[in-house]
């Protein structure tokens, strides 16, 4: 016999591993990869491999090297940070973007503040974020989607709600805008032209629907996020439906789904008390309907969910759970 | 251009006096009145912060000393005998000297000498192993080797060798300041007198078994046989509780009991080499 | 809809494989190793010596204290020693150690299989006979029952619960007696109702007894005043505020007792022990231990001689595997890890549960990913990846209290969940520990 082993209870662990939950994210984020590279070519499945590689690179040499703790690439959450950051970049962006981002994203944004689970911000937002105020023409000029596995560099053109955005400071309204491609159903199954993310809403939601199976995560982020635009852009439209886009359009639009399914629901950078992450989802509701109709930047999801990452650790302090016990007032 | 230049220069330079004069009268309004002597003796102490004295803090202990009529019951273990004589000039007092200690771990249990029956899976650390069960080995009195001593120590003083598996204190660095007397859950580490030439005799053993169990376990443990009390000419060896106690300050470190011991649980430190006696290879460590 | 408690919980695998195995009568021991710290609260004083012959059920030790208990003696024989000895833990303990000869009862134990449903006793008898009985909480907690039968004067009990969800994996001990003894529990349950002078009672049982909950409710058609609650599965449900929170929707408030809601929750196989002390004269000298474990060719519910070495019972099962790496007493979540295996067996001893070292060797430990996977499992409503930093950050006893690191019970269903592997229980059970003797050491208000 083995000598006995002894330790303090419990005995037994349950199967899930931090590896275990990044890998969900990751077969999460495949039918949008896989949406993305269908519409895009073969440009956005490079751009994926050399995100997730420069991800994984950047923190295996900065654990190995500089830092010189143990190297722990293998948890997977570089290469989630690596795909989401592909996915929140034009699909014809050149390779060497996605390098500079990920190495902002995983030096900058996570291993300065120790590492997984010490960052305050999303790595991937700030990744992102990054890019678009240093590389603007880069990060906008978007390949019009819909060309399965087109010639890629055929045409540039804007998102929707970028298009909408230049018409409405042209002067114009939203119905003179439209009158051209706009459609619901268009939007919903593929042809949003976007960053490579925000191509199908459908390929996203898919995603969330098997991470709310796997119980990786709460449909409570998302949900509150989606409801909080879909009133406030609600409000907005019904005052004025020439100048404010409708709910709908906003919510399909952009990188609103992919921001609130995978973005707003890192567990590091997300409140950990339903309430918390009630404010939390009603903050970047707010945020981004506000960014988007009052801002200068078409899209505010990404602005939106890093002014709340600020918020978090005070969510986390003053929003408890529900004691055993407690009487309720 | 150069005008820009220059009303920024006078902006700032503007606003730093502004502050200069807010901040002044800010520090004369709220002026905390202190008795000087305090910020005296916190500079002559050796700012370590350790609580080793008993206070929480560098500041506190001086603050403490200041407001005592004398110097009983204040003695900073990290500065030790120099630091305390200045505090006294600086304060006008007299001082007695204190003999200057070091921590010893009072286990020699090494996985050598204490083969281990079982193994510790939980979290490492001392206190939590000591709260779970009687530990590792056969001796429930030993060190754990869990580190709770060597997380305790402000100055790099105390280590755990995985190789020995017991901690071990490194002389220079160690400043008797106590913190790891209270860490350790089992209340193996005492401070003793350094000794003339740091020379010290110490039974490196706390179990309270009786003899057939402490041997069973460890082949260093002191079994309570009372062979070194009567050898002891001066009687500074006491057994109780199947245990041998050698008071140091009655100890003259003639060494009689180390030579007597069956189980080589007393040793010697930094006595120089017997070259007439063949001793055994046994650890003669700390 | 089946009824659970209402905050946290996880969903550790069942693993009932012994739930099949009927009650086997433990063969003759040759010697019986006595614990004087079977209970809760302070050891028991023998008041036997060594030579003394003994007969089984013959008081061997009387309580020290309010919260104590008697022990008897679980065989006959002469007393050889008494004296320290090594426990589970490896920590010395006061033992009695008696030379088996025969097998002579005390001659008031009613040995006859006859069910007596009458009870001719008052209260204040029915607790005094528990209390001679040396009857404990045989859950785990080894809580005196006689002091939890008589709550203080100011508390008012309304209502019993019988605790028979056995919650833990691997656990069957208390399915097998409630299969194969549901009248006598049943009036075991009658006599605690009226001990404390309620009229409701209840039998909390998880769905995953379906066995147990036929034959309890069959049983229970006899007693109209108590109802058999299928309860869904869900660990801690076994814990007492759980069960409370389970079976009448109250929730024990944070520093209160279990009688603040009116509700005393007794073990199924403590109700057994009161049926035969109050019925059959017969102390507590025995219980139902679980031998299991998947690396085991066999597995098997014992009825067993306290006292027993655990050593002596593995060999009896078929011996100790050669690839068991822990040897647990209880189940996996709340268990004990078995450091000494020639300890012996205590009265609260539910089961011997052997795991090799794959099912249950620690993960190595990495960062926190704040997914909060810990909060939403706490049943109490605490946070313990807070708790843990707090802990780790050392001296931070008030902020510990502020957040109820008191409350916790050390169900460890935030350690079996956590993701990164971090042993979160190890950390809070020890602040706990501090922040608990900082708050008894302050004067009562």
């Amino acid at each position: 016999m083995n000598k006995l082993i002894v330790s303090p209870s419990p005995h037994t662990h349950g199967r899930e591993s931090t590896q275990s939950i990044m890998r969900d994210v990751l077969i999460a984020l495949t039918p949008a990869m896989v949406v993305s590279v269908l519409a895009s070519g073969w440009s956005a499945l490079i751009l994926i491999v050399v995100g997730v590689a420069a991800c994984i690179l950047t923190e295996f040499l900065i654990q190995k090297y500089l830092l010189k703790t143990p190297v722990t690439v293998c948890d997977l959450s570089a290469a989630v940070t690596g795909c989401l950051l592909a996915l929140n970049l034009p699909p014809n962006a050149p390779w060497w973007l996605i390098v500079i981002g990920s190495v902002v994203a995983i030096g900058i944004a996570k291993m300065t503040f120790g590492g997984l689970g010490q960052n305050i911000f999303n790595p991937a937002l700030v990744g992102r974020v990054f890019l678009l105020v240093s590389f603007p023409v880069l990060m906008t000029s978007w390949s019009d989607a819909g060309s399965m596995f087109g010639i890629v560099d055929a045409f540039s053109g804007a998102t929707p709600l970028g298009a909408v955005k230049e018409g409405l400071a042209n002067g114009l309204t939203l119905s003179q805008i439209t009158a051209d491609d706009l459609t619901f159903s268009q939007e919903f199954f593929f042809n949003a032209g976007g960053s490579a993310g925000e191509l199908s809403a459908i390929a996203l939601i898919l995603g969330f629907i098997y991470l709310l199976c796997r119980r990786v995560i709460k449909a409570t982020i998302p949900v509150t996020i989606l409801c909080t635009v879909f009133v406030i852009s609600g409000i907005f439209w019904l005052a004025d439906p020439e100048h404010y886009t409708n709910p709908v359009f906003n919510l399909f639009s952009g990188g609103l789904l992919l921001g609130a399914i995978f973005m707003a629901t890192d567990y590091v950078t997300s409140p950990m008390t339903t309430l918390g992450q009630i404010i939390f989802g009603i903050g970047i509701g707010l945020i981004t309907v506000f960014v988007r109709y009052f801002g200068s930047y078409p899209e505010g999801v990404s602005f939106a969910i890093l002014i709340m990452n600020c918020a978090v650790p005070l969510l986390n302090k003053y929003c408890k759970p529900h004691r055993f016990g407690e009487v309720k007032k | 251009m150069t005008g820009t230049i220059l009303f920024t220069i006078a902006t700032l330079v503007a606003l730093g006096l502004l502050f200069a004069v807010v901040l002044y009268f800010v520090a004369q309004k709220f002026k905390v009145e202190e008795d000087p002597r305090i910020g005296t003796v916190e500079s002559i102490l050796p700012g370590a912060n350790c609580g080793g004295c008993g206070h929480a803090g560098c500041h506190a202990f001086a603050e403490n000393v200041v407001k005592a009529p004398d110097m009983e019951g204040f003695f900073c273990p990290v500065g030790g005998n120099p630091v305390m004589t200045k505090v006294a000039e600086a304060l006008g007092r007299a001082v007695e000297e204190k003999a200057p200690m070091v921590a010893v771990v009072r286990c020699n249990g090494t996985l050598a000498n204490r083969p281990r029956t079982n193994e510790y899976d939980g979290y490492a650390s001392c206190k939590v192993m000591a709260s779970l069960y009687a530990g590792d080995t056969g001796c429930k009195f030993g060190c754990l080797g869990k580190g709770d001593c060597e997380a305790a120590c402000k100055f790099d003083a105390i280590h755990v060798d995985p190789a020995r598996g017991v901690a071990t204190v490194d002389e220079d660095k160690c400043t008797a300041c106590g913190a790891c007397v209270k860490a350790c859950p089992k209340g193996i580490i005492e401070l003793r007198a350094k000794g003339f030439k740091n020379r010290r005799v110490t039974v490196l053993c706390v179990n309270k078994d009786k003899g057939a169990v402490t041997r069973k376990a460890c082949s260093a443990g002191c079994i309570g046989c009372g062979k070194c009390a009567k050898t002891c000419p001066f009687g500074a060896i006491t057994v109780e509780n199947n245990v041998a106690y050698i008071d140091f300050n009655v100890c003259k470190l003639c060494r009689k009991c180390v030579e007597s011991c069956p189980t080589h649980a007393i040793n010697e430190f930094n006595f120089p080499p017997k070259p007439k006696i063949e001793e055994k290879p046994h650890e003669e460590n700390v | 809809m089946k009824k659970t408690f209402r905050i946290g919980g996880v969903h550790p695998d069942d693993s009932k494989i012994s739930a099949e195995a009927a009650i086997e009568i433990f063969p003759a021991i040759e010697t019986a190793y006595v614990s004087m710290a079977q209970h809760l609260g302070a050891p028991a004083t023998p008041i036997v010596a060594a030579g003394d012959k003994v007969k089984v059920g013959q008081v061997i030790a009387e309580p020290s204290g309010f919260i104590s208990g008697f022990v008897h003696s679980p065989v006959s024989g002469t007393v050889k020693s008494v004296g320290p000895r090594a426990d589970i833990a490896g920590n010395m303990v006061q033992h009695v150690e008696i030379t088996v000869e025969g097998d002579e009862w005390m001659e008031d134990i009613d040995r006859s299989e006859t069910i007596v449903k009458d009870i001719p006793f008052t209260p204040e008898e029915i607790i005094e006979k528990v209390k001679k009985a040396g009857i404990v909480g045989l859950g785990g907690a080894s809580f005196p029952t006689h002091v939890k039968l008589a709550p203080p004067k100011d508390k008012k009990a309304e209502c019993l619960i019988l605790n028979g969800t056995e919650c833990e994996p691997f656990l069957t001990s208390d399915d097998r007696i409630m299969r194969e003894h549901p009248q006598e529990i049943l009036i075991g349950g009658a006599i605690m109702m009226k001990a404390l002078g309620v009229t409701r009672g209840y039998v909390g049982i998880e769905e995953n007894k379906p066995a147990a909950i036929a034959s309890m409710k069959e049983a229970a058609k006899a007693f109209p005043q108590i109802e058999v609650v299928v309860l869904k599965k869900r660990y801690p449900q076994g814990g007492e505020k759980q069960l409370i929170d389970a079976v009448i929707r109250r929730q024990v408030p944070s520093g209160a007792l279990p009688i603040d809601t009116g509700a005393v929750v007794q073990n199924v196989g403590t109700s057994l022990a009161v049926y035969e002390a109050v019925q059959k004269n017969k102390p507590l000298i025995d219980n139902v231990i679980t031998v299991t474990g998947r690396c085991l060719p066999v597995q098997h519910n014992y009825k067993v001689r306290i006292g027993t070495p655990m050593s002596k019972i593995l060999e009896v099962a078929g011996g100790v595997p050669e690839k068991a790496g822990k040897i647990i007493s209880g189940g996996p979540m709340m268990g004990r890890a078995i450091a000494n295996l020639d300890a012996a067996t205590v009265k609260a001893n539910g089961a011997i549960l052997v795991l090799t070292p794959e099912e249950t060797r620690r993960r190595p430990e990495s960062n926190c990913i704040r997914c909060a996977k810990c909060a939403s499992a706490c049943p109490m409503g605490l946070e313990p990846w807070l708790l843990n930093k707090l802990s780790r950050a050392g001296g931070l006893h008030a902020e510990l209290e502020k957040e109820r690191v008191y409350d916790c019970i050390e169900c460890g269903c935030c350690s079996f969940t956590c993701p990164a592997g971090i042993p979160l229980l190890d950390m809070i059970r020890m602040s706990k520990a501090e922040v608990m003797k900082i708050m008894r050491s302050r004067p009562k208000k």
